[in-house]
């Protein structure tokens, strides 16, 4: 079954290259559509207590290099399968509606990077994490660079000019990675029987001297990915080269392994390292905070408001994780989901608005609520959402990262909890930018489509059906994140509390 | 029996049948271009050579025989890396066929010579002793001089012939005279006797012998182009006939490292701490210099010359740590190169016979639209040179960082981590000419002159008489299946690499 949703996109890849023009979207779609349901039914059979992994796969790959074969699913990543496979769905349907230069290339390159990024949720050998997280990139390379936009008009680069840029920027992190992931197994073998299963490494512990190093070579690759505060250097040229279908996945899935990385290795296996850093990429976490977010509410492409606000919520995610502590990270875990669906919508939107309006800048646009109602009621509970307000299963995500903040670093949250408020500006910024305000001449204001309305609405009923009952991924997730957290702190880990957050939460509210 | 006079040493013909069968096939194809009816047997003579050899070669798989009194050494360190030389010239063959410089060389001749190549690099890999091992690498490298030169019309062919001739000759002349010291200081010629010698009087403590032993090195680093004493590689691929640069880029490489890990492992094998850092940093050397001089190039065979010398730092890596893993390490590393780089230069052969550009990177753009069945080779290769996952150069990476970090030169293997960072900026320059930029238009072609008979357009970076022979290239049959089968090899070894591990395990463990 696992090997199934691992690899039943990149089967339906294949066989599209084969197809008509006319048909290979459409097939496309049909794959994802297998991928999501495989993903949907094993959710269902996922026991909700257990901490361990269920659903595995384990066979030997490289006998003479250690290397495994190793599939699972447990808390931490079912929702980020599910996640990615919805929004892979979401971005090749929408993309399906549309024509294409090159189809048939077009979508395999979308359905092998889903393989890719699967296979990186659910490895657990470290060596194919590694090869699956550098896997995941290369498809979207082709499809930046080849179906990308160019920019030189407006002084940017050209689209295979800024993926260059996004490719050395991820592989410096994730080479680097691979040395530390070689290094890891090899130190922590202690010249035993060489292995690269992370639960194996994790019993057999990583010297704390090493730690420190291999830390900071996995941190590269993680923080490069989500992209951090210092490391974004590659974000605002490829969100602006990229297509905008291929974004809705990009960064609704992508940037959440870099954080699902952190969660996944390095606070299992480098505990001491990482309670040692903790205040470092705490600091570098709210950089991303206040840098992203200031960045939302000044640019006035549309795509880079939405890319750097993605920049300030993975910050957010991050600190949920480096409070080291289980309230903190369940937040993370159900954060990563929330900005992923949040973002998916925003991307497909603003594909929408570009549509009608012939441009991507904030400034030329507005009025657009004027005959579309339904739009816009979609788009405003997107950005309702992503402003987390109370009620929506953000604004729950958000007061568990808070909470656990509080409780950890209490200066680090009075400064964390303005984001909350810079949120609130930019989301609204742009939904009144394009919606309200006068219509300038030559924008259509027209009703969303059927078509597009069926990709919009699934991700819009997700939205909504977390808010109302969030309880769906805390309780899976908590059972696998108390083991992750509890390595990172000794076991000395505070109880964690989601019914006692649950209890603050109904307080509070 | 008599008991009096000179006793000639034993010879194991069996195992000696390889270098004969080789032999014989030389002789038999030189002979066959004298007439021209039996000229054009000359291809398939060379394959059943080389098919004889393989099969003698594989006979022998497992064994461990000295030969010739301690001259030669057959095991499964020689035989793997000769059967990677007889499929790199195996390749050369195919893209030779219809190669304007087999034709001007004369058939036979061109086949001959690369038998004769071939026969030195078997002999190379058996090599246990000095003078075996200069005599065989002069045998592989002499007929390299003149096929280097064979394109007669083209002035770039020739200077790179000669060219390579004064730079080889240095570097052969850098290595005798290493081995001259060598032997003064060890009082002998073989590796075995040498190890005893240098344990006896310790490496560094011997003037004579660490000078033998730096100026050996050099003389090897000449050979495997190792930075930095690699400046003749780009020169020499770019003007050098392409299937002949195809061969000289893997088989060349392949036997001069399988000499390079004996004569380190064996003969210098007691001292191993001492060279160890030496090499270490020949490579990263090599590692940043080839990487760097790779940037910018225009010309896609200088460019896989550069990457050549980038990778050969990578495999000389397998080397330094001196362990069984290592050299494992570097027989995959090896046998996975020959593929990455057949599928690219197939492509570069193709499209020299069909555009104008020569192997200029011109000459790619806009191939997905064009012709889809030699870009996904050329990009597989370029991703797999690029050691993304996925692909047998991934596996090879993998394998070499873990053979760097068991053997403690971590540093080492962040350097390749910080060179395939950097290489990633030129191979992908290839891989996006293909996909995202267009093909060059017609008009361009029109205005340049080319279509008009007996024009030759000048183009910088390829050379002024590489005008297109053959506009169907890209779809023949000797042409597009090394591509084609080379780029699926590529991806079938990096997704089941365990037949080739277990291959680089067997030869690896023949020193250890």
């Amino acid at each position: 079954m696992i090997n199934a949703l691992l690899w039943v996109p990149l089967a339906f890849g294949f066989v599209g290259l084969f197809l008509p023009k006319r048909a290979v979207g459409w097939w496309a779609t049909a794959g994802a559509t297998v991928t999501l349901v495989i993903g949907v039914i094993m959710a269902f059979g996922f026991d909700n207590g257990a901490a361990g992994l269920q659903d595995t796969v384990h066979t030997s790959w490289i006998s003479g290099l250690g290397v495994d074969y190793s599939l699972g699913l447990d808390g931490l990543n079912l929702f980020l399968v599910l996640l990615t496979g919805l929004l892979w769905l979401g971005g090749i349907a929408f993309a399906a509606f549309r024509e294409k230069d090159r189809p048939q290339l077009f979508f395999f390159l979308m359905l092998a990077a889903e393989t890719g990024t699967l296979g990186s949720f659910l490895s657990q050998d470290l060596l194919l994490f590694v090869l699956f997280f550098d896997l995941m990139l290369v498809p979207f390379y082709f499809l930046f660079g080849a179906w990308g936009i160019d920019r030189t008009a407006e002084g940017g680069p050209t689209a295979p000019r800024a993926t260059l840029k996004m490719m050395i920027y991820t592989l410096i992190g994730s080479l680097l990675m691979l040395v530390g992931a070689i290094a890891t197994a090899i130190i922590s073998a202690h010249g035993g029987h060489l292995t690269f299963s992370i639960e194996a490494i994790q019993q057999q512990g990583v010297p704390v001297g090493s730690q420190r190093w291999i830390f900071w070579f996995f941190a590269a690759a993680f923080l490069v990915k989500m992209p951090a505060f210092l490391v974004h250097g590659w974000m605002p040229d490829t969100y602006r080269a990229a297509p905008l279908s291929t974004l809705v996945v990009f960064s609704g899935v992508l940037a959440k392994v870099g954080a699902y990385g952190f969660l996944k290795i390095v606070l299992p296996l480098f505990p001491q390292a990482t309670s040692q850093f903790q205040t470092v990429l705490l600091l570098l976490a709210l950089g991303s905070i206040l840098y992203g977010s200031v960045m939302a509410f000044t640019q006035t492409n549309l795509r880079l408001i939405a890319g750097y606000s993605s920049v300030a919520q993975l910050g957010f995610i991050t600190i949920g994780i480096f409070t080291l502590r289980a309230d903190g990270s369940d937040g993370a875990i159900l954060q990563m989901v929330n900005h992923g669906l949040v973002v998916g919508a925003i991307f497909i939107i603003i594909a929408i608005l570009v549509e009608r309006s012939g441009t991507e800048d904030l400034r030329a646009m507005g009025g657009m609520a004027m005959r579309a109602p339904v739009f816009a009621a979609l788009f405003l509970i997107v950005t309702m959402a992503t402003l987390a307000m109370p009620g929506s299963a953000n604004f729950i995500g958000e007061f568990y990262i808070l909470n656990g903040l509080f409780q950890s670093k209490i200066v680090f949250a009075f400064i964390a909890i303005s984001a909350v408020a810079l949120a609130a500006y930019y989301a609204l910024r742009l939904y009144i930018g394009t919606m309200h305000n006068r219509r300038p001449d030559g924008i259509l204001s027209r009703e969303i489509s059927l078509r597009d309305g069926i990709v919009l609405a699934p991700l819009v009923l997700c939205i909504l059906a977390l808010a109302l009952y969030p309880q769906l991924i805390l309780h899976r997730a908590d059972p696998s994140v108390q083991r992750s957290v509890a390595a990172a702190t000794g076991g000395e880990s505070a109880p964690s509390s989601p019914s006692s957050s649950e209890e603050e939460l109904a307080v509070n509210k | 029996m008599s008991g009096a006079g000179f006793a000639a040493p034993h010879v194991d013909y069996a195992a000696v049948a390889p270098i004969i069968a080789l032999t014989v096939g030389l002789v038999v194809i030189l002979m066959s271009g004298v007439f021209e009816t039996t000229k054009r047997w000359a291809p398939g003579l060379a394959v059943m050579t080389l098919a004889a050899t393989a099969g003698l070669l594989l006979w022998h798989w497992n064994d461990q025989i000295d030969l010739i009194a301690g001259a030669l050494r057959v095991d499964n360190l020689a035989i793997s890396i000769s059967l990677i030389a007889i499929a790199s010239a195996f390749t050369t063959i195919l893209l030779s066929i219809r190669e304007r410089a087999a034709e001007e060389a004369g058939q036979g001749e061109y086949y001959a010579l690369l038998i004769g190549s071939v026969l030195g690099m078997v002999l190379l890999s058996e090599a246990e002793n000095l003078v075996t091992f200069f005599v065989a690498i002069e045998t592989l490298s002499i007929p390299l001089y003149i096929l280097c030169a064979t394109n007669l019309r083209r002035e770039g062919s020739l200077e790179s012939g000669l060219k390579y001739l004064i730079v080889g000759s240095l570097g052969s002349a850098t290595l005798l005279y290493g081995m001259a010291f060598i032997y003064g200081g060890t009082g002998s010629t073989d590796f075995a006797g040498i190890a005893h010698g240098i344990q006896a009087n310790g490496m560094l403590h011997d003037p004579l012998i660490l000078i033998g032993i730096a100026l050996a090195a050099v003389g090897l680093a000449f050979k495997t182009s190792i930075a930095p004493f690699h400046q003749w590689t780009p020169d020499v691929y770019q003007g050098a006939p392409t299937p002949i640069t195809n061969f000289m880029a893997v088989a060349t490489k392949a036997a001069a490292f399988a000499v390079f890990v004996r004569f380190f492992i064996v003969a210098l094998g007691p001292e191993t701490g001492d060279w160890q850092l030496g090499l270490a940093i020949l490579a990263a050397i090599s590692i940043v210099v080839g990487n760097v001089g790779a940037l910018g190039q225009d010309s896609l065979k200088r460019l896989l010359g550069y990457s050549g010398v980038a990778q050969a730092g990578y495999m000389l890596g397998g080397i330094v740590v001196a362990s069984e893993k290592g050299l494992s390490a570097l027989v995959f590393y090896l046998a996975a190169y020959l593929f990455m780089n057949l599928a690219a230069f197939a492509v570069v052969v193709a499209r020299e016979r069909e555009t104008p550009y020569g192997d200029d990177i011109r000459g790619v753009r806009g191939l997905m639209a064009e012709r889809p069945a030699l870009a996904w080779p050329l990009t597989i290769s370029m991703l797999a040179l690029a050691g993304l996952p996925a692909t047998a150069g991934f596996i090879g990476k993998l394998y070499l960082i873990e053979a760097l970090v068991e053997g403690s030169y971590t540093w080492l293997a962040v350097f390749i981590a910080v060179g395939t960072m950097i290489s990633l900026a030129y191979y992908l320059r290839v891989v996006a000419a293909m996909w995202m930029t267009p093909g060059e238009s017609a008009p361009g072609l029109a205005a340049t002159g080319v279509g008009g008979p007996g024009t030759a357009p000048v183009i910088s970076g390829a050379s002024p008489e590489a005008d297109p022979v053959d506009p169907e290239a890209g779809r023949r049959w000797y042409l597009l299946a090394p591509a084609v089968i080379a780029a699926g090899a590529t991806i079938f070894l990096g997704v089941i690499p365990q037949p080739l591990v277990d291959f680089a395990t067997h030869a690896g463990s023949s020193l250890f």
